[in-house]
């Protein structure tokens, strides 16, 4: 077998293993966040936060407690990481600078795990388990109920006290913030990642809380090893979409993923939960095949992107490529060219950022693909949670751009799409192009920052262009060449994360609460048919369009100009 | 304005109280339960699949290592490889690539140089290596720096050497080689790939032996 069939192969081993899944797991999800009934530890939770999981929440209510528990929880991670030199379990290691430990934090409060540290020389187990990897789990369970939030708003029949799944729910309201919090956790992540990490394990990703670990080497002598409870934070951090490596090469790293099955199970993980979120979706908006077309979008460019990606790699266009014959630079012998380029495609269009081989060293053609991934916002299919409210937020745009053109009021799955919703839809698109794009140049303009860099020329500036996109989209891979951990880049892409994230959920639950005050409309003869094909191709060109147009000057001075060259 | 401060202090310690109370399940009860079974059932794999020769460990079947000499089969390059620049009373390896890029003037010169040394230490008096031959591994720098493996080309091409510096038939390493190159998983997962500690162990055992 061909290498080229070999990396086909998995592919279409992943989309059969994706398409067996997507069913029961969305509709378990549906189920979850459409029950009214309270698992007996759920209520022992509820007890300990002091809130009430049946308090119906408006859109500001429901942003508060996002708001609320976020600015927790980067406060204690914060402190976690800057105490640890005196933290026991910790194996010794000092604590971390402030303006690290700020970026670090945000960094995985936001889903995006972002690390400007090496993770085997600077994190000890208790800031690794008790800190890092609850975020991995929590971050991504508030973008999935704010998702969720979302789709209640198209859900919702606008009406007094109608019964959608089983609560009653006021006109108006989006649900309970804790209650989808905690039973995201206990009922989706928790279990499915015990699963996972179990698995992992048993493929030779290492579980102990050993410390440094003295071995011998074959040539005499020894070695250092970090022991750590690697497993169960690779599970969630594939999982959630989170990204965030134990070990400094992330999923490169053999201990965290030792073998082409692990490295393939890994990349399902990663994809699993956003992709199934499609289904939730149908389910809980009354229609499976709107589900369908959502996922019939986000499944239509990642394997366009995937298939670019194979070809551009195998055809390794690059001065140092060419002499090496093949671009296996930053790649793992065990992987090869076919499973990588599936996976850096998989993680640059969620919001994940785990990379099983160095995107910095693809070639130049295949570094721009990752980032145009991330700057589609990341939705096919996009983070956990934020990958399917980042997709109906294109849906509306697509929808309304549909009813310029024949001169009708937009209207999504029995919605108005008005002044006010275009209008929330269209700041949520703005804000992450507007950080990218101008951090980038603030970067470039100012004299310091472009000392970080690795390479010179058009890759030094995909570096910076890459950095900032990842910050602001949440995904969290880099070019790592560009050394990160300087005040500027720890502060600036701390600014980015932070903006990125909760900016953008803030205009969700904005539009979300202005849907669920509205009373559906009937479908007529003139409605916009959203769940077929036609609309799928709308969607996809609408999202491609509007990305190419935002972005396409920068990607030209950087991967563009790389790639063309060679 | 004191109510909205008193509101978003209580807001504030309800979201800390829902952080400490997840941190429980999800970053002590969790870690701990994985580790138990993984203790339990996978104990080997779990504590870093090592490996023994001679009565000794000498490293983890899945970490590559640096610096075998030239009477044993070579890794891939690891020019991405560090040391730890803090806590700096551990000796710690910093896993990591290399970030160069294609048109990148040191990742040529490296790759160039790689496969200069490759063709000569390969070569010996009846078996003549030529550039073309050189598998891309042998050259490039893995992702992680530890990567334990090496494709079948590459320890092929390494076969006359090995053979000859140990007094070996080639024949014999070349099936030594054979017996310890691994196909694609399932036929069409991963690529086909040789561990280098592995192969060296037995190797040593054979020229000793």
């Amino acid at each position: 077998m061909s290498p080229v069939l070999a990396g086909v192969s998995q592919l279409l081993a992943l989309v059969a293993a994706l398409a067996l899944a997507h069913r029961p797991l969305g509709d378990y999800m549906a189920r979850v966040y459409s029950s009214d009934k309270h698992l007996r530890v759920e209520k022992w939770i509820y007890k300990g936060i002091g809130a009430d999981p049946d308090t119906g929440m408006r859109r500001s209510a429901y942003l508060r407690g996002v708001l609320a528990f976020s600015a927790a929880s980067v406060l204690f991670l914060y402190l976690l990481q800057r105490l640890q030199g005196v933290l026991p379990g910790s194996m010794g290691f000092s604590s971390i600078d402030p303006d690290q430990a700020f970026n670090t934090a945000v960094s995985f409060v936001t889903n995006t795990n972002w690390q400007s540290y090496y993770g085997e020389q600077a994190m000890g187990h208790v800031v690794q388990t008790a800190g890092l990897a609850v975020q991995n789990f929590v971050s991504a369970a508030v973008g999935i109920a704010v998702a969720v939030a979302l789709v209640r708003g198209f859900a919702s029949s606008g009406s007094r006290t109608a019964a959608s799944g089983g609560t009653p729910v006021r006109a108006g309201e989006l649900g309970n913030f804790w209650a989808d919090l905690v039973r995201g956790v206990v009922r989706i992540l928790v279990p499915l990642s015990v699963v996972a990490a179990v698995v992992l394990v048993a493929c030779g990703v290492i579980q102990n809380f050993s410390g440094i670990h003295e071995v011998g080497q074959f040539t005499g002598g020894s070695q250092q090893w970090n022991g750590g409870a690697v497993a169960s934070q690779e599970a969630i951090k594939e999982l959630g979409t989170n990204g965030g490596g134990y070990f400094n090469a992330n999923s490169a790293h053999p201990f965290e993923n030792p073998t082409p099955f692990s490295n393939l199970f890994e990349i399902f993980l990663l994809l699993v939960v956003p992709f199934s979120l499609t289904r939730t979706f149908g389910r809980m908006v009354g229609s499976l095949r709107q589900g369908y077309a959502i996922l019939a979008t986000m499944a239509t460019i990642w394997l366009g992107f995937v298939a670019l990606m194979m070809w551009t790699e195998f055809a390794h266009h690059g001065p140092a490529f060419d002499l090496a014959g093949g671009a296996l630079e930053g790649k793992e012998t065990r992987f090869g060219v076919g499973a990588s380029s599936i996976f850096a495609v998989s993680t640059t269009l969620t919001s994940t950022g785990a990379v099983d081989s160095f995107h910095s060293s693809f070639t130049g053609l295949g570094g721009g693909i990752t980032m145009l991934g991330m700057q589609l916002g990341e939705i096919a299919p996009g983070g956990t949670g934020s990958g399917l409210y980042g997709m109906l937020i294109m849906a509306v745009i697509a929808v309304f751009i549909a009813g310029l053109m024949v001169g009708r009021t937009p209207e999504y799955l029995g919605k108005k799409i008005g002044t006010r919703e275009i209008k929330f839809a269209a700041c949520y698109l703005l804000i992450t192009p507007a950080l990218v794009l101008v951090l980038t140049a603030a970067a470039m303009a100012l004299p310091t920052p472009g000392d970080s860099m690795t390479n010179s020329g058009a890759h030094g500036f995909s570096e910076i262009l890459y950095a900032y996109t990842s910050a602001a989209n949440n995904n969290g891979s880099a070019f790592a060449g560009l050394n990160a951990d300087t005040q500027w880049f720890n502060s600036t892409l701390g600014v980015a994360m932070l903006l990125g994230r909760f900016l953008p959920m803030v205009f969700v639950l904005a539009l979300a609460g202005s849907l669920a005050e509205q009373r559906p409309v009937p479908v007529t003869a003139g409605t916009l048919r959203t769940e077929k094909p036609l609309f799928t191709g709308l969607l996809v060109g609408a999202i491609l369009i509007i990305t190419g147009l935002t972005y396409f000057p920068a990607l030209a001075l950087g991967p563009l100009a790389e790639g063309l060259a060679s | 304005m004191n109510n909205s401060v008193a509101n978003t202090a209580r807001l504030l310690a309800a979201g800390l109280r829902a952080l400490l109370v997840l941190t429980v399940v999800c970053g002590v009860i969790y870690p701990l339960a994985v580790t138990g079974v993984a203790q339990a059932f996978f104990h080997t794999k779990a504590n870093g699949s090592e490996v023994t020769s001679g009565g000794r460990v000498v490293g983890s079947s899945l970490i590559g290592q640096q610096g075998p000499g030239l009477d044993y089969f070579q890794p891939r390059p690891a020019n991405g490889l560090g040391e730890n620049s803090v806590n700096t009373q551990y000796r710690l390896i910093l896993s990591g690539a290399t970030n160069r890029s294609g048109d990148n003037a040191e990742l040529i010169k490296w790759v160039k140089e790689a496969k200069a040394a490759v063709v000569k230490d390969n070569s010996t008096a009846d078996y003549k290596v030529r550039p073309s031959q050189v598998p891309a591994d042998a050259v490039t720098s893995s992702g992680s720096g530890l990567d334990p493996h090496i494709s079948p080309a590459y320890a092929d091409l390494q076969v006359h050497r090995v053979a000859e510096r140990n007094g070996l038939p080639v024949a014999r390493v070349q099936k030594l080689v054979d017996e310890h190159t691994d196909g694609r998983t399932l036929g069409f997962i991963g690529e086909p790939r040789v561990n280098v500690l592995e192969l060296n162990i037995a190797l040593r055992g054979m020229a000793t032996g």
